[in-house]
């Protein structure tokens, strides 16, 4: 088994957003950066996999330098070794033809990815490097069960879930509970530092480009009503919210 | 500038969402100068398709051969692509659902096509190709220019309110070449929860969380929702511990909403939890403790227990 795990490395999710540089410029100051948290999922499941099922797993991440971090701490799970493809990853397009350039060659079974990024929440690389590959895609996927060349999937839909069967090999954005988030241990945070980790200059442009970032608007008071009087709300909604 | 909304149906009708991509396309084409053309896929009948016209439409493309009665995302994306190749569209508009993520993922891939999603407003289109999107789940917007020829742009829910008029649209058979659709995966079996209202569709939500206590406390929470005609949600660890269904779990890790009304019932608004919800129009907290952060976010509060306040409130909306 030949598994690609696809990391972004994107800000803490209880962080304080800023901007600087006239709002142009994410600021980066005092952020503490994590591995996605989808990402950490298709993480766990691909340790999984390969643990069972023998095989590597490689782990992907398009950033910069102050990615490897994270990177080295997928190291730490369980990932074989790691490839950073030198770039800041602004644009969705973008960050799928690099990781589809990098994996056409190489035989990938099974390439897993978060079903989103927590910081732009697109939820469209899985999809796109599926085209760029000609192989299928499936988002978000909370079951994966493999026998041989086949993937039973179960994956949310709106109001429930369906199941299915693909044959590999296969793009999957996966969510809770595929399985447990897994935290490093001393032997894997030891034997991180020596995985390789190769560094590779991007091939293709972005489609997008930020302009401008923007704070919304200050939320106004919250209007207490009294337990006692709750009813009156709904007439406050009706007629003062204006939103039954 | 032609312009292309691809739109999903459930239960034979356009979505809600989907009428207001339609709705939102018309703006667009109208703004560059160019015709919309809608994209419906599955079953509906004509009568039905031919309402994207109050939304603006002038002509509906139906593709409703049999292995397109249920989603598939590799299936609809392949006529998604093939249709704006042939209409020659420089702009594809959706509604953000996971099924159009997918679909509008894989045609922008195979149109090279850059792609933007969360949008809030209509695109600026005075010098390039504009639109602002909502990123880090709500926290902040970016105003993003696509310079690729094809645009593919996805809109949050309420972005524009709907009008209505009564112009209808004409209705066309797309006829899709099957044979090209390759059965790349078989579905084993579709769970659904059947009549209730659509969670990421909704206009009001009740949502509950541990304050709720259990399980078996969730009738009156049920019973304000059947009041209002709201979809019914709740905080991921009440989902973690089956009280409620996982695709009922809105925040950061599960359902991004965006209602005209959150109730939030015994709730204490954690930062992950305020992720799936801060685009509410209106939000209403009720608590017990009067320092429940959530309190901060909200636009009415209510300070107390909510096994009193929930009978009192479906009593005022039973009476209204
Ligand atoms: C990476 C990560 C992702 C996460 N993603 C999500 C997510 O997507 N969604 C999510 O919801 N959470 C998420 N969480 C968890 C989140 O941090 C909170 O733990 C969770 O939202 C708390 O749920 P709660 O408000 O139901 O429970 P609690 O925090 O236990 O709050 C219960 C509230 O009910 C009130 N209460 C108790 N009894 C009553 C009563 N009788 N009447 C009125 N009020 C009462 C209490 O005062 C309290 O405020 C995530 C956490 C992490 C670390
Ligand atoms: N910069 C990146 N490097 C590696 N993988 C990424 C990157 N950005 C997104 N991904 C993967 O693609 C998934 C979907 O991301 P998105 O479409 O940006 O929401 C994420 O959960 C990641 O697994």
């Amino acid at each position: 088994m030949k598994i690609l795990v696809c990391i972004s490395s994107v800000p803490d999710t209880t962080s304080k957003i800023s901007f600087e540089e006239n709002d142009t410029k994410f600021s980066k100051g005092g952020i503490q950066y994590i591995i996605g948290p989808y990402d950490d999922y298709a993480l766990a499941r691909g340790v999984e996999l390969r643990e069972t099922l023998g095989g590597t797993l490689t782990v992907l991440n398009v950033g910069l330098a102050d990615a490897e971090p994270q990177i080295r701490k997928a190291l730490a799970i369980g990932a074989d070794d790691a490839v950073r493809i030198d770039a800041e990853p602004t644009d969705s397009f973008f960050v799928a033809s690099e990781i589809a350039n990098y994996a056409k060659d190489k035989g990938f079974d099974l390439i897993l990815m978060g079903r989103e990024t927590t910081d732009y929440n697109s939820g469209v690389v899985h999809g796109i490097v599926g085209e760029l590959l000609g192989i299928p895609s499936f988002s978000p996927v909370m079951e994966l069960k493999l026998e041989g060349n086949t993937a039973t999937l179960a994956r949310e839909i709106e109001g429930g879930k369906e199941k299915l069967e693909a044959n590999l090999p296969l793009v999957l954005g996966c969510q809770e509970p595929i399985a447990e988030w897994k935290i490093p241990n001393m032997r894997g945070i030891m034997s991180a530092r020596t995985k390789p980790l190769a560094v590779i200059a991007p091939s293709s442009d972005a489609l997008t480009s930020i302009d401008k970032y923007e704070l919304p608007a200050p939320k106004g008071a919250c209007k207490m009503i009294s337990a006692e009087d709750a009813g009156s709300l709904i007439k406050l909604l009706q007629t003062e919210a204006k939103v039954l | 500038m032609s312009v292309l909304v691809y739109t999903e149906l459930a239960d034979g009708q356009f979505k809600k969402s989907s009428l207001e991509a339609i709705f939102y396309g018309s703006k667009v084409a109208a703004q560059v100068g160019g015709s919309m053309t809608v994209l419906a896929i599955g079953s509906a009948s004509d009568d039905e398709l031919a309402k994207a016209g109050n939304f603006g439409a002038s002509k509906v493309l139906h593709a409703n051969a049999q292995n397109l009665a249920s989603e598939n995302i590799m299936a609809y994306s392949k006529v998604l692509s093939e249709t704006a190749k042939s209409l020659s569209a420089k702009v594809v508009i959706s509604a953000k659902s996971s099924l159009a993520d997918a679909v509008m993922a894989r045609a922008a891939g195979a149109l090279k096509a850059g792609l933007v999603g969360n949008v809030v407003e209509l695109p600026n289109t005075t010098i390039g190709f504009k639109v602002k999107r909502s990123i880090f789940t709500g926290k902040a917007f970016a105003e993003t220019s696509i310079t690729s020829d094809i645009k593919f742009i996805a809109i949050k829910k309420n972005v524009l309110p709907l009008e209505e008029t009564t112009n209808s649209a004409t209705v066309e058979k797309l006829s899709v070449d099957t044979g090209s659709l390759t059965e790349s995966s078989k579905v084993l079996e579709t769970i659904k929860a059947t009549g209730a209202v659509s969670l990421p569709e909704a206009d009001l939500v009740v949502s509950g969380g541990r304050g709720m206590k259990g399980p078996e406390n969730w009738q009156p929470l049920l019973d304000l929702a059947e009041a209002l005609g709201a979809a019914t949600a709740c905080s991921k660890p009440v989902s973690d511990l089956d009280w409620r269904p996982h695709h009922e779990h809105v925040g950061q890790t599960g359902v991004k909403v965006a209602p005209n009304l959150y109730i939030a019932c015994g709730i204490s608004g954690a930062i992950q939890h305020l992720a799936g919800v801060n685009s509410s129009k209106v939000i209403v907290v009720i608590n017990k403790d009067p320092e429940a952060p959530f309190f901060k976010a909200a636009d009415y509060g209510i300070v107390g227990d909510v096994f009193d306040v929930l009978p009192k409130l479906t009593a005022a909306v039973k009476a209204l």
